[in-house]
């Protein structure tokens, strides 16, 4: 690689290296879903649901994942909630 | 002991057959029993990789099926000493292979032959499935190219957990990459993933990186597995390849573009 290359690089970007970046994230999301029950994601989205009912929060805010410690399964559920007590669908 | 070798990649197209076909005449070369099975019920290509597109008369499915035995079904190759193909059938469905029937077939092979190469169809279904069952090692060829990557991971995945060694709990299915159709000026250019970047990101040993290079085709306009073109550079790649998986070190010749001085200032 060269020196002009160098400034060609930066204007045109490295297309592998962002094939690389996105390879990296979506490889990982894949493999951490890969052994999860069938279950996992209608349970994602109802447990998303009920939590709508009462506060407004979006689509990423609902977090789930099995994970697997010798002989016990463990379900992680995270929720996001927003920033400062934002009003929710329950003035409805 | 024989030793089972799939070749699988999940995508289409990325060069199962070509690798197949060259791996398996590189062992045969090396003085080793070897034979080639295709998995593509329906959509087989083997035997017209290999040259033997004519002389098939039985093949996977009436050997599973009765009608005729392996002395029948086998074809021996004739440029290469103790090769063989068993040919998949081309007009029966992917659900006229079944497992027992794979099972068996393979394990009379097993007695036969020292290596056995399964070349899967492409995707991860039945077929797929079948293909790696009963591999000992794993030849999975990918592109530097982000959908053969994506598919790729997802066929490790059934390697650890979908087959014969996974569910006995054995020692592992042995993976190996095969990186194909790579193009060192475009990697130079920073417009493909390099060995490093695909290695990394899959986790899995390097066996071998094949250049994209005219002498598949024309190896396979012609019927010949590249590896009996050791001239060429996928040919020398591919044989480099078989001699590391036969545990011999070689380093890995990355086809790099040769710069100059002034290349490396100006070039492209």
């Amino acid at each position: 690689m060269g020196i002009l290359d160098a400034f060609r690089r930066k204007k045109k970007g490295n297309s592998a290296a962002l094939a690389k970046d996105r390879l990296q994230v979506i490889i990982a999301h894949e493999r951490s879903g890969a052994n999860a029950p069938d279950y996992l994601i209608p349970l994602r989205e109802e447990v998303l649901a009920v939590i709508r009912k009462y506060v407004a929060v979006d689509d990423e805010a609902v977090r789930m994942q099995i994970e697997r410690e010798g002989d016990y399964e463990i379900l992680e559920l995270n929720v996001t909630l927003p920033e400062s007590g934002s009003h929710a669908a329950s003035d409805r | 002991m024989a030793r089972v070798i799939v070749v699988t990649s999940g995508k289409g197209g990325v060069g199962k057959t070509t690798t197949a076909t060259a791996f398996a005449a590189g062992l045969a070369q090396a003085g080793n029993k070897v034979v080639v099975v295709d998995f593509d019920i329906g959509l087989r290509n083997v035997d017209l990789v290999m040259g033997c597109e004519r002389r098939v008369v039985f093949d996977f499915v009436n050997v599973i099926q009765g009608d005729a035995n392996l002395n029948q079904a086998l074809i021996r190759d004739k440029r290469v000493d103790n090769l063989c193909i068993l040919s998949a059938s081309q007009t029966r469905d992917k659900d006229a292979l079944t497992e027992e029937g794979v099972e068996r077939v393979i394990g009379e092979l097993t007695e036969r032959f020292d290596y056995v190469i399964c070349d899967s169809p492409a995707g991860i279904e039945r077929g797929a499935q079948l293909a790696m069952y009963h591999a000992d090692d794993a030849l999975v060829v990918v592109n530097p190219e982000v959908s053969s990557v994506r598919d790729s991971d997802r066929v490790l995945g059934l390697l650890a957990s979908r087959t014969r060694r996974a569910e006995q709990g054995d020692e592992p299915v042995t993976e190996h990459l095969v990186l194909t159709r790579y193009s060192p000026s475009r990697v130079d250019k920073g417009e493909m993933l390099t060995v490093d970047d695909v290695c990394e990101i899959l986790s899995v040993r390097l066996l071998g990186v094949i250049p994209e290079s005219e002498a598949v085709l024309t190896a396979s306009n012609a019927g010949i597995p590249v590896t009996l073109e050791a001239a060429t550079d996928a040919g020398q790649a591919y044989l480099d390849a078989v001699a590391r998986y036969l545990g011999e070190e070689r380093e890995h010749r990355l086809p790099t573009q040769r710069k100059g001085l002034f290349g490396r200032l100006f070039g492209s």
